[in-house]
């Protein structure tokens, strides 16, 4: 039932700098996430393209040095993208994604307690779901692979391609805001 | 740079949504344990309490502190009409999050720094419905 307590430690401490970060970076606040999606406040975008080139980076890093291994998800096309497609617009009426409304709830935002509970009611029934779902997820399955893999690209270029487009698209959109 | 702690110390990325499915799954495991026990989505995430639950539980004290911290707010109480959003919102957030495998997390930014496929077509796809959502019907939005 449990967990090893260091891992249990382990996960607290994760998730206790992963929830500050979020409360600090602002986008525990709904209106900054709905900002985002009707683009006119790119706070979530900053955070998540930060958050991928230093983290992506650094986890490649790592892998070159083997200290770690990848964990890559399968490529279900077909189950992503329809989940993607319910998950977009779910989080427009939610105002948050899952892991910022933990950290909102945690904050003590009633809205997004009422949102935990919507959010496990989804999960138990999803859970009776799951087997039916089995058919598409074949449908369009393209296994754990990465961009470099399927590409041929080396994932420096990609890292590279990602950090030369935020840098000149975040520069146009402060510009852009300036003006 | 937390994703590589993550990596490093617990050997996998971070991700929230499928602790959502491990308090369902304990719930009803309190109320009807032989209909989870038939239901392998259910049955294959033991243990329940495990790392990622922890990882979930800190972010919401992680939050807390940020915000004590900062500026205390007081808690305004929520209309019906935005409680029903939450609820139903949230529903179907999971709902999503599980038929793709991961959150924006787990699959957006977990998935998206180790350049899978699966994560950027996802990212991609929230992005843009999300977005769409948006401007229909939130364009009146504060």
């Amino acid at each position: 039932m449990f967990d090893t307590l260091p891992r249990i430690l382990l996960g607290l401490l994760t998730g206790f700098l992963f929830g500050f970060f979020l409360q600090k970076g602002r986008v525990s606040n709904r209106r900054v996430i709905l900002g985002q999606f009707l683009l006119r406040d790119f706070t979530v975008m900053k955070i998540m393209m930060t958050a991928i080139l230093v983290g992506g980076i650094g986890v490649y890093a790592m892998l070159a040095a083997g200290w770690v291994q990848l964990s890559i998800k399968p490529a279900h096309l077909a189950t992503i993208v329809l989940g993607g497609l319910i998950f977009g617009p779910a989080m427009v009426f939610l105002g948050y994604c899952p892991g910022t409304a933990v950290a909102a709830a945690g904050e003590g935002k009633r809205d997004a307690w009422w949102g935990l509970l919507g959010m496990t009611l989804g999960a138990a029934v999803y859970s009776e779901l799951d087997a039916s779902c089995a058919r598409l997820r074949a449908l369009a399955d393209f296994g754990p692979v990465t961009l470099p893999q399927i590409t041929g690209i080396p994932a420096h270029v990609w890292f590279a391609a990602v950090l030369v487009f935020a840098v000149l698209f975040f520069r146009w959109i402060d510009s852009r805001r300036a003006a | 740079m937390l994703s590589w702690f993550a990596f490093l110390t617990a050997g996998r990325p971070l991700g929230v949504s499928s602790a959502f499915v491990r308090l369902a799954a304990w719930i009803e495991g309190l109320i009807a344990p032989a209909h989870v026990e038939a239901t392998p989505y259910l049955a294959r995430l033991r243990p329940v309490l495990d790392w990622e639950f922890f990882l979930v539980a800190g972010i919401g004290l992680g939050a807390l502190a940020a915000s004590r911290l900062g500026e205390v707010r007081r808690q305004e109480r929520p209309p019906a009409k935005r409680i029903a959003e939450a609820v139903i919102g949230g529903f179907f957030l999971m709902i999503g999050a599980r038929l793709a495998n991961g959150c924006t997390s787990g699959n957006g930014i977990s998935g998206s720094l180790q350049l899978a496929l699966s994560g950027w077509v996802f990212f991609l796809t929230i992005f843009v419905s999300g977005a769409a959502a948006a401007m229909l019907f939130r364009r009146e939005a504060r």
